[in-house]
């Protein structure tokens, strides 16, 4: 290599160095936050409410000359991880909606991300906070003294209501000589109008129960029918375990179903899409599923006629709460520029028109109790059953994620023979116990 | 003049080790730090406030039954993946290495299936395996077997050995495109040769095509290993991980401490041990080929 070719070469090596350095310092400093000038961007996973966001926003602008720019990155898991990674390299946009348990919550607003939104919700006379449904705002609300220690206040605003229930095939339920118009009410019914439709080779109980959070829910269901509130709860703090009897009860149901054949075909591996494909073909009977299934349903066939109701009822002495509240609800990112903007457009955003068109357009529940007059009269048999909800994430305390997931596991290794409601209490209090010990 | 020689030849290096340093070194330095710690991946990282020590390693190797279990499958996998996969990769490369009609078409359909996107193959295949209306079951009811039929996902005996089925069905073209290199690297003189010589197509395969043919063995069962151990996204999209636990793999128990129990520290010793063991797998794999190469 002679002289001239090597300064070539260096210059070359030095130069691409130089670049390098450059891209990388560039992109490891914190970006600037998105300037007021280029209007809202709001982050969000709801592919199927896309569209009708799209459209409001272009009202928005319309109406204000405020710019909201609507960015949809699904799957959830997929959303979920770029809030995450947002979140540590400051790139928040100006509104996103947080995916996840109310401890991730917590996290995000101790971290400093999410803009507290009391003042705005109780400004003239709770204006805004008494459109919405109280159990909307509750899931974003932490009170004084919660477990996370996170300050008191409202961190999100709702945009729909959504609550899980049982769903009945009107058809089906005919076809095999029960009343469409009084399903079971009571777990006793419920097997035996499964013996029923067993007879008639109609499958019983359709859900998404390969997503694990499905069976917690409808366990936890049961829990608080079987053993109330009170002790549900005195359990996650550790003062009840698992092994009592009332737990046992809850877990026994899922082997009456298997030993029953109320379970439909591969409903432990099977995802919520396909229980929902099951149902609206006439291939099982009951689904267990939640109010977004209507605008799902609607799509797979216009004509399916079924109901809702709340899950047949193992016990008289509580009542049977089920888990609702916010569907999917936005925050507001504490450090950005158009923190006024943001709060002004989601103010807007949950008033009666904007909600009564979502409703309209999605088929989901509006989060405004006002904008409920057009609703298909499915959607309003959950909106009348809202007041017997609740939430893990309304419940002051939260179980270990470890534990939740023993918990769900286990019920699908009863459902596919392997373990006994007895061995799974015990297997889960184990686990619970070796989380407190851990806590010490 | 020869500092400012070395001088230069440094230079010349520094882009190579600097790519080096940002991409792989600072990663895995910053995946070790945080396996120190208790960190849920959203709040503002304080390495000395989230420091634990080797807490996360301790619950990982003594704690995590799952954990293990995960390993074990993931190794019942790759063992079959090892075994069939490979045996089918070799035996359709040795069939395409003859001069038959048509190879070029078989060489391309064999390679389809690693073309695949994973996820449709997964879902494409979770739809033939449905206990409900998948197509496996028809056929087996048009059959007149329809004792057989089930759900094959669902089910703890069958989930684990349909993945890996579906695995090998999607990775086979990679080591037959590799066999099939290999193969014809193998000059046709000593085929010829041995054939004057008398000996029989087995005696052929057996002296001639497998001893030249190691190093392509070992480098294929390298990648089958690091690739099979590594299986994730089939899994995902076709069970979950269940029924139970029975076809979680280390990634998936990865991602279920990442994302589900917002446990970063705890994912990233995952991660370090899961690299160990592949290193120590692979290491062995180098150490056995060595060893066969000089016999």
């Amino acid at each position: 290599m002679n002289c001239l070719q090597k300064k070539i070469c260096l210059f070359f090596i030095v130069s691409s160095f130089i670049v390098f350095l450059s891209v990388c310092f560039i992109s490891c400093s914190p970006q600037n936050k998105p300037s007021q000038a280029e209007g809202i961007k709001i982050w969000h996973w709801m592919s199927d409410r896309d569209e009708a966001l799209q459209e409001l926003a272009r009202k928005y602008e319309t109406q204000t000359g405020v710019k909201v720019t609507f960015e949809l990155y699904a799957p959830s898991d997929a959303y979920t991880q770029k809030i995450r990674a947002a979140a540590q390299t400051n790139t928040l946009p100006d509104i996103f909606g947080i995916l996840g348990e109310k401890r991730d919550f917590a996290s995000f607003i101790k971290a400093g991300h999410i803009y507290n939104l009391t003042d705005d919700m109780i400004r003239d006379n709770y204006a805004w906070e008494n459109k919405l449904f109280a159990k909307a705002l509750a899931v974003n609300e932490f009170k004084e003294g919660n477990n996370f220690n996170v300050e008191p206040g409202i961190y999100g605003v709702p945009m729909d209501v959504t609550n899980i229930q049982m769903l009945y095939n009107k058809d089906l339920l005919r076809s095999a000589g029960l009343d469409p118009d009084n399903p079971p009410r009571t777990w006793d019914e419920f097997l035996a109008a499964n013996r029923l439709l067993k007879e008639k080779g109609i499958q019983g109980l359709v859900s998404g129960w390969g997503e694990i959070w499905m069976i917690d829910c409808f366990a936890s269901n049961y829990a608080f029918n079987i053993m109330g509130e009170d002790k549900v709860l005195d359990t996650i703090r550790g003062n009840v375990p698992y092994t009592d009897p009332d737990w046992i009860r809850v877990f026994d149901l899922f082997r009456q179903m298997r030993d029953e054949g109320v379970l439909a075909s591969g409903v432990v591996t099977m995802v919520n899409k396909t229980a929902e494909q099951l149902f609206a073909n006439n291939r099982a009977a009951f689904a267990f599923n939640g109010s977004w299934c209507v605008n799902v349903y609607h799509g797979m066939d216009p004509d399916l006629d079924y109901g809702a109701m709340l899950p047949p009822r193992v016990s008289d002495n509580h009542p049977m709460v089920i888990w609702g509240g916010a569907g999917s609800s936005f925050m507001v990112n504490k450090s950005s520029a158009n923190v006024e903007k943001a709060v002004a457009f989601l103010k807007w955003l949950t008033d009666d028109d904007q909600q009564a068109f979502l409703a309209r357009k999605t088929n989901n529940l509006p989060s405004n109790k006002n904008s409920l007059k057009d609703i298909p009269a499915i959607l309003a048999q959950f909106a009348n059953d809202m007041d017997n909800t609740t939430h893990p994430n309304v419940w002051g305390v939260a179980e270990f994620p470890i534990v939740i997931e023993t918990f769900n596991k286990g019920i699908q290794s009863i459902i596919i023979k392997e373990k006994t409601p007895e061995s799974l209490a015990e297997e889960v209090q184990a686990m619970k116990k070796r989380e407190l010990m851990k806590m010490k | 003049m020869r500092i400012r020689s070395n001088l230069e030849n440094y230079l010349f290096v520094l882009p190579a080790v600097l790519i080096f340093s940002v991409f792989y070194i600072y990663p895995f330095y910053k995946v070790f730090t945080l396996s120190l710690c208790q960190w849920d991946g959203i709040a503002n990282f304080n390495f000395s406030q989230n420091f634990i020590g080797l807490r996360n390693f301790k619950e990982l190797i003594f704690q995590d039954k799952v954990w293990w279990q995960a390993i074990k499958q993931a190794g019942y996998i790759t063992l079959i993946a090892l075994i069939f996969q490979n045996a089918l990769a070799l035996v359709l490369a040795m069939a395409c290495d003859r001069d038959i009609k048509g190879g070029n078409i078989y060489r391309v359909i064999f390679y389809l299936p690693p073309v695949l996107s994973e996820v449709v193959v997964g879902l494409v295949w979770r739809w033939i395996y449905d206990g409900n209306y998948g197509l496996l079951n028809y056929w087996l009811n048009s059959l007149g077997w329809s004792h057989l039929t089930m759900d094959w996902l669902s089910n703890p005996r069958t989930a684990l050995i349909c993945v890996a089925i579906i695995h090998c069905w999607k990775g086979f073209g990679w080591g037959f495109i590799i066999f099939l290199a290999g193969l014809q690297t193998i000059p046709r003189q000593l085929y010829e040769a041995a054939r004057v010589d008398g000996a029989n197509s087995w005696q052929i395969f057996k002296k001639v095509t497998i001893p030249l043919m190691i190093p392509v063995f070992i480098l294929v069962s390298i990648l089958t290993v690091l690739g099979t151990m590594q299986v994730f996204v089939l899994i995902l999209s076709m069970t979950g991980g269940g029924p139970g636990y029975h076809t979680e793999v280390p990634v998936t128990r990865i991602l279920a401490s990442m994302v589900g129990s917002s446990r970063f520290g705890y994912a990233c010793s995952q991660g370090i041990i899961f690299g160990v063991i592949l290193l120590a797998v692979s290491f062995i794999q180098i150490r056995i080929s060595k060893h066969m190469n000089k016999a």
